[in-house]
């Protein structure tokens, strides 16, 4: 390969992760949007829909499925599954645990994050072992040449699936009813709430859009990587927050840009610097990238206050 | 110190009372062992001892000064490897490496502060994460230093001088520990205290009630930030030390992102700013996990569950006073 393809390849690499990471750095920029709450439970969501696509698999027989219409109609399947099983674990999150909160003080919202976390983490080691389980293929593994890289099937359904989910969410949010009252309450929730918009459940619509974008991401991962563990929601979770952020956190568009960009700076730093620090690349261009643009990259003010 | 002009509203009653308190406090935490608890129960004492000290820390950052620290766990790491590699090197025994640790860690705490000074508020919250984050990696990352992910092993107890006893190794045992711990405890937390009701206190409270009014009436908010950031690093530094003296060996494993969000939970749930309160909330939340033992694989779950229902039970923290509640609710 010359360096030139090695480059692609990389590159090719690094938008895959990264549109596992824009789907759930949607989640936070989202929520964060709405009530500027960090919901730092929103990775666990991550890894219980990949736990979900996972239980849809076994349930569904889809282990060892033979590539074609049956494994086209299992992978909607799973997806449709994880999707439904995220979208009520997200109901449930808001309406018990964060909703009693709206008026206390930003902090506390912060205990029953990770009070969230720890129980969503065992449960799951509970129900499904504490070590790797191994995830299902559901697309058939043929390798494409992309002007000198290769790209797997996967790999173009990972790029499929989270484009559609993007595009459908921008849909969503710019041209509907419901988006509109989304935006308004992300500008002023009280104003909403005298004009008659259902402030309470449009928050709760939030947080269950949220939740099936990362429900996405949870199966597209599982897939990817061939395996899922419990633990796997904390550093995925943490390094889609930090996508969140390098977009301007609260910014739909920046979470996308901000997951795709986080996606292949750490994979070309991977590959070009050293696979060792392979982790600590989000984190530094994170660092740097607030330091001299405390916004993020699309981002507005946020609160000051802590 | 006498109350500067008239304008300075009197000290609540609770600050007033406190060196009592916390004399009463420590003379009591030094009874606690004679009460014929097992050696399980001491440990589990001294270790919620070591998140008492560490959220007292935290305090002065988050609950003084109101910056939302959330990688304080690194400070912890730095004091705990300064310490562990300057007795794995050059045998530098534990009394003359908490110093060491409680500077570099300080030190540490006031070079990421400088770089930050400008972000604020969430941001601030998540530049600071990703700090405490680079910190784990390094440290996970530098093997021929640092062990890698297996940590240093074999780092020397604390030695230790009783009258009868002569000079004895701290051991394995928690007991010597536990008292350790305690006096650590207490005179960080009276210094917390001394420093809450001093000028430099009254300065940080001033930032993290409006920043922009306090730099206006003269206070240096850049060098008092600063220095709220060095002095809780230093006292993470400190719990570094005492930990890794205890433990013997140390990972990186040990100073995650859990921990930081946790120590804020401890502070948060304690009272902002409030130094009894905040030592309440840590030894609740530090020994809550050890005393749910019993639950076996489901300790965790409930634990989680507990939280929850902690914070829905005190929003506002356990003694969170009413000054900071009016700041920290939204509106």
């Amino acid at each position: 390969m010359t360096p030139f393809q090695v480059f692609l390849q990389q590159l090719a690499n690094g938008l895959t992760i990264g549109s596992i990471y824009a789907l759930i750095a949607l989640g936070y920029t989202m929520v964060y949007g709405v009530i500027q709450l960090i919901n730092f439970a929103h990775g666990e969501v991550f890894m219980v829909g990949a736990y979900v696509g996972l239980s849809a698999c076994l349930w569904l027989g889809l282990e060892g499925v033979a590539p074609g219409g049956a494994m086209a109609w299992g992978f909607v399947g799973v997806v449709g599954a994880s999707i439904l099983g995220c979208a009520l674990l997200g109901l449930a999150v808001e309406r018990l645990a964060y909703r009693p909160l709206r008026r206390a003080p930003r902090l506390t919202a912060l205990i029953t994050a990770i009070g969230l976390s720890f129980f969503l983490q065992n449960a799951v080691m509970l129900v499904y072992g504490a070590t790797d389980r191994r995830f299902p293929a559901l697309v058939p593994s043929v390798r494409w040449n992309l002007g000198g890289a290769t790209v797997t099937t996967l790999q173009l359904v990972i790029w499929a699936a989270a484009g559609l989910m993007m595009a459908g969410l921008q849909v969503l949010v710019m041209r509907t009813r419901l988006g509109k009252a989304m935006r308004a309450t992300a500008q002023d929730p009280t104003a909403c709430w005298l004009l008659g918009i259902p402030v309470d459940r449009i928050i709760s619509v939030t947080f269950a859009i949220g939740s099936s974008l990362a429900a996405v991401g949870g199966v597209l991962f599982g897939l990817y990587y061939h395996t899922v563990n419990f633990h796997d929601g904390y550093l995925i979770g943490l390094k889609a927050f930090t996508a969140a952020v390098l977009g301007g956190i609260g910014n739909i568009p920046g979470a996308m840009v901000g997951g795709l960009l986080l996606g292949v700076l750490e994979t070309l730093g991977a590959g070009y610097l050293s696979a060792q620090w392979k982790h600590v690349f989000a984190f530094v261009v994170l660092v740097v990238l607030l330091l001299f643009k405390p916004t993020g990259l699309l981002g507005e003010r946020v609160a000051d206050r802590a | 110190m006498k109350p500067a002009g008239g304008g300075h509203p009197p000290s609540p009653p609770q600050r007033r009372r406190f060196p009592w308190l916390s004399w009463l406090g420590f003379a009591g935490a030094c009874l606690v062992p004679l009460l014929g608890l097992n050696a399980y129960h001491v440990e589990v004492l001294t270790s919620a001892g070591i998140f008492v000290l560490l959220a007292l820390g935290l305090n002065l950052v988050v609950g003084f000064t109101g910056l939302l620290h959330l990688g304080y766990a690194a400070f912890f790491a730095i004091g705990a490897y300064t310490y562990g590699l300057l007795n794995l090197h050059w045998h530098v025994p534990f009394w003359g490496g908490l110093v060491p640790s409680a500077v570099v860690a300080g030190l540490c705490g006031v070079a990421l502060g400088i770089p930050v000074m400008r972000v604020r508020g969430d941001y601030l919250a998540i530049v600071t994460l990703g700090f405490g984050e680079i910190v784990r990696l390094t440290f996970t990352n530098l093997e021929q230093w640092t062990g890698g992910p297996n940590g240093l092993l074999g780092i020397a107890h604390p030695v230790g001088w009783l009258p009868g006893r002569g000079w004895y190794d701290f051991g394995v045992d928690s007991l010597p520990y536990y008292y350790l711990v305690a006096a650590a405890v207490a005179l960080v937390a009276t210094a917390c205290w001394r420093l809450a009701d001093s000028r430099i206190g009254r300065a940080w409270m001033a930032i993290r009630e409006d920043e922009l009014a306090a730099s206006c009436a003269g206070i240096p908010a850049v060098h008092l930030k600063l220095l709220a950031q060095g002095c809780g690093a230093a006292i993470a530094g400190v719990a570094g030390a005492i930990f890794a003296a205890k433990q013997g060996t140390i990972t990186p494993d040990s100073f995650d992102f859990i921990l930081s969000v946790m120590l804020l939970a401890m502070v948060v749930f304690g009272g902002l700013g409030s130094i009894v309160g905040v030592m309440v909330g840590a030894l609740i939340l530090g020994a809550l996990p050890e005393v749910m033992r019993g639950l076996d694989q489901y300790r965790m779950l409930l634990f989680g569950v507990v939280m929850i229902l902690m914070v829905r039970w005190r929003p506002q923290g356990l003694l969170g006073g009413p000054q900071i509640r009016r700041e920290l609710t939204r509106g």
